[in-house]
């Protein structure tokens, strides 16, 4: 039997959408990024992602635990860099503080749960979001839910190994890495 | 983060040997090894010398019973920061389990009815992420009763979660543990890991083996790189699990929770590169173009093996060999491209339920090819002479 390679991309996938890993995705080593189910140079990821975000009607970002409370010298950096990189494509930032779920519900105008995501995506109809210091088993199950049920074009800043649960994800992401992202928007955009 | 507790056994005198921290490739593939003649069980005992364990936990059972008491001696040596007898399996899965949320690396073992009693804990930790390595001793679990070898609890535990590994004697049990260690922490993969050796014939045989100095042990493990956040065990108030899904019932809630297991599913996928990095593939073919293949996992590898001997020089009969070193993951694609071309293929088990045979049948092509015998349970031995029969059936040779 032939299979198709099984590409990441934006769903709505359906009732329960597919496990990357289980479909053949492989993540990348160090210098690789993960893109729509195959890995390409970093370098290249980086416009890929800035080209996505410059051209999103309603980008989001959305950091999570390790970018806001993380206890460490090299989360500070990240953290301006992040918001730095929200400025330059008008992303609206929604929080993920923690994993745990709130009753009766979030306010989905200005958080995201990981346990239901696509609350917040469908509300706010955002169309490209970017994961950022989320650690990767919520990353990923929640980035598989968003697959499953919306249209959203998912990208993931991974502090280690990568996401292939994101059409686009990074490993190993520093202030560098997502201060290039920035430049390429702004240099993409004319905006300063 | 880390376990900082420093061993205070009975005896107080314990400080931690100097072994030089190094990476696993150096301990793994790259340090010179020497010859020893050991059991299994003083394998394991050898293996979690340089593992850099910070807890392990015991509760006898045969024949797991020696590699956790030589685990004990490693505890009083100053080789372990902390080491008790829980009540029963179930407690000890349990607590590994919280010492593990806690940072820590951790190591235990158990054989059949242990693995039973236990069994609620092994889904437990694929589920909560936890990178704990556990040696399974493989035995008889029931009525009739038998402490004797076979390999049936593994069938068990086949969708629990965790890595699965077989090893085929005491070399494969030393490094399989401590390759357990360094495919479980890496950040994509962080699931639990099972090293299984079928009891007796791997636990109390001695054997040569070849051992990496004893002065060098396993990095320290970093539980900031875990895919889960490490929890805070030593202040209270104590988290025992994490954090539950919503527990409503609504379509949200239930896909979330399936959306958690298939994450389990994929770490374990994640785990392959690893395998091939640090155990140099997830099956060894032997006589690759041979018509019929033998597929073993266990020391069904090694009776195989002999057979496969015996007919190439009494009888100019050429046989294949195709051992399963990773049973979870299921290395599907590898076993089906390695036995494409044979008219036959012979599947020789320890076990009653033939489980290694039924996931080879439910992979290949035309899977009726498969031969699923010879099969052997309740303490029998496998004698060559038993393979030989099958192999000369399926060839037509009387």
């Amino acid at each position: 039997m032939i299979q198709e390679k099984y590409r990441v991309l934006p769903g709505p996938e359906g009732f329960v959408p597919v496990t990357a890993a289980l479909m053949g995705a492989v993540l990348p080593d160090a210098g690789g990024a993960f893109v729509e189910g195959g890995i390409v140079p970093e370098t290249d990821a980086l416009g890929l992602i800035a080209e996505k975000l410059a051209n999103a009607k309603r980008p989001a970002i959305c950091p999570g635990p390790l970018l806001m409370w993380q206890w460490n010298d090299a989360v500070a950096p990240k953290a301006a860099a992040v918001r730095e990189l929200a400025g330059a494509c008008g992303a609206k930032i929604y929080p993920m503080p923690d994993y745990r779920s709130k009753s009766p519900r979030i306010n989905p105008e200005i958080e995201i749960s990981v346990n239901h995501p696509n609350i917040t995506i469908l509300h706010n109809d955002i169309d490209v979001c970017l994961f950022a210091g989320v650690h990767s088993h919520y990353a990923n199950f929640a980035l598989r839910m968003i697959r499953g049920g919306t249209s959203c074009y998912t990208i993931c800043l991974s502090d280690y190994a990568a996401s292939d649960e994101a059409m686009i994800s990074l490993r190993d992401i520093d202030a560098a890495k997502i201060a290039a992202i920035t430049t390429k928007i702004k240099s993409s955009t004319g905006r300063s | 983060m880390s376990i900082t507790h420093t061993n205070s056994n009975a005896a107080g005198t314990a400080s931690c040997p100097k072994q030089k921290a190094v990476s696993p490739e150096e301990l793994l593939l790259n340090a010179t090894r020497s010859r020893a003649f050991m059991t299994g069980s003083e394998a394991v005992a050898e293996a979690v010398r340089r593992a850099g364990v910070d807890m392990a936990i015991a509760y006898p059972i045969t024949p797991q019973s020696e590699s956790m008491h030589l685990t004990g001696d490693l505890y009083a040596q100053g080789y372990i920061k902390d080491y008790y007898r829980a009540e029963n399996e179930f407690a000890v899965m349990a607590a590994v389990h919280g010492a593990s949320l806690g940072g820590g690396r951790v190591f235990t073992a158990t054989s059949g009815p242990g693995t039973l009693r236990a069994m609620e804990m092994f889904p437990v930790w694929a589920g909560s992420r936890q990178p704990i390595v556990c040696a399974f001793m493989c035995r008889g679990v029931a009525l009739p009763p038998s402490i004797q070898p076979e390999n049936i609890e593994m069938a068990f535990l086949l969708d629990t979660g965790m890595i699965m590994l077989h090893a085929e004697n005491a070399q494969d049990f030393f490094d399989f543990i401590l390759a357990g260690y360094a495919i479980a922490e890496q950040p994509e993969v962080h699931i639990p890991v099972g090293v299984f050796a079928d009891g007796f014939f791997v636990t109390h045989t001695r054997e040569v083996i070849m051992l990496p100095p004893d002065d060098i042990k396993l990095d320290e493990y970093n539980p900031d790189i875990a895919p889960i956040p490490p929890f805070d065990t030593e202040h209270a108030p104590i988290r025992m699990v994490r954090d539950p899904l919503l527990n409503k019932c609504n379509f949200v809630s239930y896909a979330a929770s399936a959306s958690w297991h298939q994450e389990v599913l994929a770490a374990a996928e994640r785990a392959r590169k690893h395998i091939n990095k640090y155990m140099g593939g997830l099956i060894e073919v032997e006589n690759p173009d041979a018509d019929i293949m033998i597929v073993a996992s266990g020391t069904a590898v090694s009776q195989s093996r002999e057979a496969i001997r015996t007919m190439a020089e009494r009888d100019g009969i050429r046989i294949g060999l195709v051992k399963v070193k990773s049973v979870r993951p299921f290395p599907a694609a590898e076993i089906a491209q390695a036995t494409a071309h044979a008219s036959a293929i012979i599947i020789p088990e320890f076990n009653a339920g033939g489980w290694l045979a039924r996931d080879i049948m439910g992979t290949i092509d035309n899977n009726s090819r498969v031969i699923a015998e010879p099969r052997v349970f309740g303490g029998m031995s496998m004698p060559e002479e038993i393979i030989i029969e099958v192999v000369k059936k399926a060839k037509g040779i009387k």
